[in-house]
């Protein structure tokens, strides 16, 4: 069994290495050291994406206990944009535009973590089940998309285009400016899972298991949801929201590996989602020409994964 | 000894434990039985800070629960409430070790796998211990998390209605199985009981709660009678003697 998954997970080491290797010398001509350059920009990118978004996935259905769920799901992507038409409609397009973006990023990220910490833990506490959940996750996302769009309509055109650019999920047209403080965030998140993969394994029991195993289960799930929160903010800042990436690349690696044990699932999830999303971006660039963009092909596959997961009955 | 002072509870205004004063025996097994919806399953989460206390206190060999960090009391006092859905996709082996945590943090020890193995001898598990919990029936996965509770290694036992989803053989082992563990290595156990004959035959004590106040406690001897048994559960039921031991003949 620990065999099976060392080998399952150095095969997926192995292919992943293959997509980046794909990603950087397919179709190379021309001045091969600027294009080097700029693909290892946007490869670094996309690798820091797939892997918050899989393990903010793998985090937030261990705290919520079910396998449906997922951060995009429930709204949390949305509540980035809310925060970004906030910070817009407080200090106005101009000024948005002329700040730092990373200054921007950072001032994003706090207002999703509070406000995420505020709406979630609640909803947590109150025992739900996954049907009330779901409901609640869309309802949430419905508000702060309309609230979005609310702060939209109140601000002036040019602050909107600003704005605008900011909400729609693209691979291929990265942030890259935020690409430095996006890793750094990001790999404080992933040290701290990692560090935290034998309590979340417990979470994974639900909230009394865990609590008569002697965690402090408020405090635990509050850090956790933060710590999603802001990772969320990391995938959404860099490529803008994706609903069903993170649903796809966690069951694919969880089938894969056949346990829910973090110490493996995370690093599997995490090489699933590179995989997807490096290989994916190879193929479509230069193996298809740009025919369609990776984030329609990945919502179709993962909206088709997430309808067959709730018909199959995965239970919670 | 638990010791519960003053303790009351409400839900949405609804009363469900109105002032209960308790002093549950350091050792052997005690019964909690009662008419549904009576408070056993609420006092007992009380007791194993499952939910915030509203009034009064509970100490567990003299640990304030509340107050004592979660951790430590885990390693005093180990429960198991009615049927907790466990959506993850684990074999019975893993899940009976998750009852070490509260000792080593998740880092199995070889001294953990022992315990884990007696565990799953104790409850006689070991036949199907590598098979995922998803694919047992209620009854052996009940018995699945008794053996993990267990395996917690804690002083204090409270289980929730532990029968459930077992027949009359389980039932027996499992009764029995518990009365050896309390009288070998002197560990106290809690029980919510729905069935009087078990309570009487396998208990040391019996807490009987109604309305959310207790209504009588003391040994199988005293409870066992029929005033006594139409004062918790409402109707008359004939008690006989068989080999010297009470039996009721609750179902006539």
């Amino acid at each position: 069994m620990r065999n099976r998954s060392t080998i399952v997970l150095a095969s997926l080491g192995v292919v992943a290495l293959a997509c980046i290797a794909a990603y950087m010398t397919v179709g190379l001509r021309g001045n091969v050291w600027f294009a080097l350059e700029l693909r290892a920009v946007r490869l670094a990118a996309l690798i820091v994406v797939a892997v918050s978004i899989a393990v903010s996935t793998v985090v937030f259905q261990t705290v919520t206990t079910n396998r449906i769920l997922t951060p995009s799901i429930m709204g949390l992507d949305a509540l980035y944009v809310f925060s970004q038409s906030l910070l817009v409609f407080a200090i106005g397009g101009l000024g948005f535009a002329v700040l730092d973006p990373r200054l921007k990023f950072a001032g994003e990220a706090t207002v999703m973590v509070i406000l995420a910490a505020l709406l979630f833990l609640p909803l947590l506490k109150a025992r739900m089940d996954l049907i009330l959940m779901l409901l609640t996750g869309v309802t949430v996302g419905v508000l702060f998309r309309s609230l979005s769009s609310l702060l939209a309509r109140l601000i002036d055109p040019n602050d909107f285009v600003v704005l605008q650019g900011a909400s729609y999920a693209n691979f291929s047209k990265i942030h890259g400016e935020l690409l430095i403080a996006a890793c750094a965030l990001t790999l404080v998140g992933i040290a701290i899972v990692w560090r935290m993969r034998h309590v979340l394994d417990v979470l994974a029991l639900g909230r009394d298991v865990s609590t008569g195993l002697g965690l402090e289960w408020p405090r635990v799930v509050a850090g956790m949801i933060m710590l999603v929160a802001a990772l969320v903010a990391v995938s959404t800042a860099l490529v803008g929201p994706v609903a069903f990436f993170g649903l796809l690349v966690v069951a694919l690696g969880e089938r894969l590996i056949d346990t829910r044990r973090h110490a493996i699932l995370l690093p599997a999830a995490a090489l699933v989602a590179v995989i997807v999303l490096v290989g994916g971006q190879t193929i479509l660039q230069h193996v298809l020409g740009g025919a369609s963009t990776l984030g329609v092909v990945i919502e179709f596959v993962g909206g088709l994964v997430f309808l067959v997961m709730l018909l199959h009955g995965v239970r919670r | 000894m638990i010791v519960v002072n003053n303790v009351s509870l409400a839900h949405q205004g609804a009363p469900i434990l109105q002032d209960i004063n308790l002093e549950i025996p350091e050792t052997g097994v005690t019964a909690l039985i009662g008419p549904n919806g009576a408070g056993k399953s609420s006092l007992l989460s009380l007791i194993a800070r499952l939910q915030p206390l509203q009034q009064g206190t509970i100490t567990v060999d003299g640990l304030t629960v509340g107050a004592t960090p979660s951790r430590i009391l885990a390693r005093t006092l180990a429960i198991l409430r009615q049927d907790p859905a466990i959506a993850s996709r684990l074999r019975v082996r893993e899940l009976v070790a998750f009852g070490r945590f509260p000792h080593n943090g998740g880092r199995i020890t070889d001294e953990d796998r022992a315990l884990t193995q007696a565990a799953l001898e104790r409850f006689d598990l070991t036949s199907f211990a590598d098979r995922f919990i998803d694919t047992l029936s209620g009854g052996q996965r009940q018995l699945v998390l008794v053996a993990m509770t267990f395996c917690q290694g804690t002083r204090w036992l409270l289980l929730d209605e532990p029968l459930n989803n077992l027949d009359m053989f389980y039932a027996r082992e499992l009764m029995r199985a518990l009365r050896e563990i309390a009288d070998s290595e002197r560990r106290a156990i809690v029980i919510v009981l729905h069935d009087i004959n078990q309570a009487v035959t396998y208990a040391d004590y019996i807490v009987a709660l109604k309305h959310g106040a207790v209504v009588a406690n003391g040994p199988p001897a005293l409870i066992a009678n029929t005033t006594s048994l139409q004062r918790i559960f409402g109707y008359e039921m004939p008690v006989e003697s068989y080999h010297g031991k009470p039996i009721v003949l609750n179902h006539l």
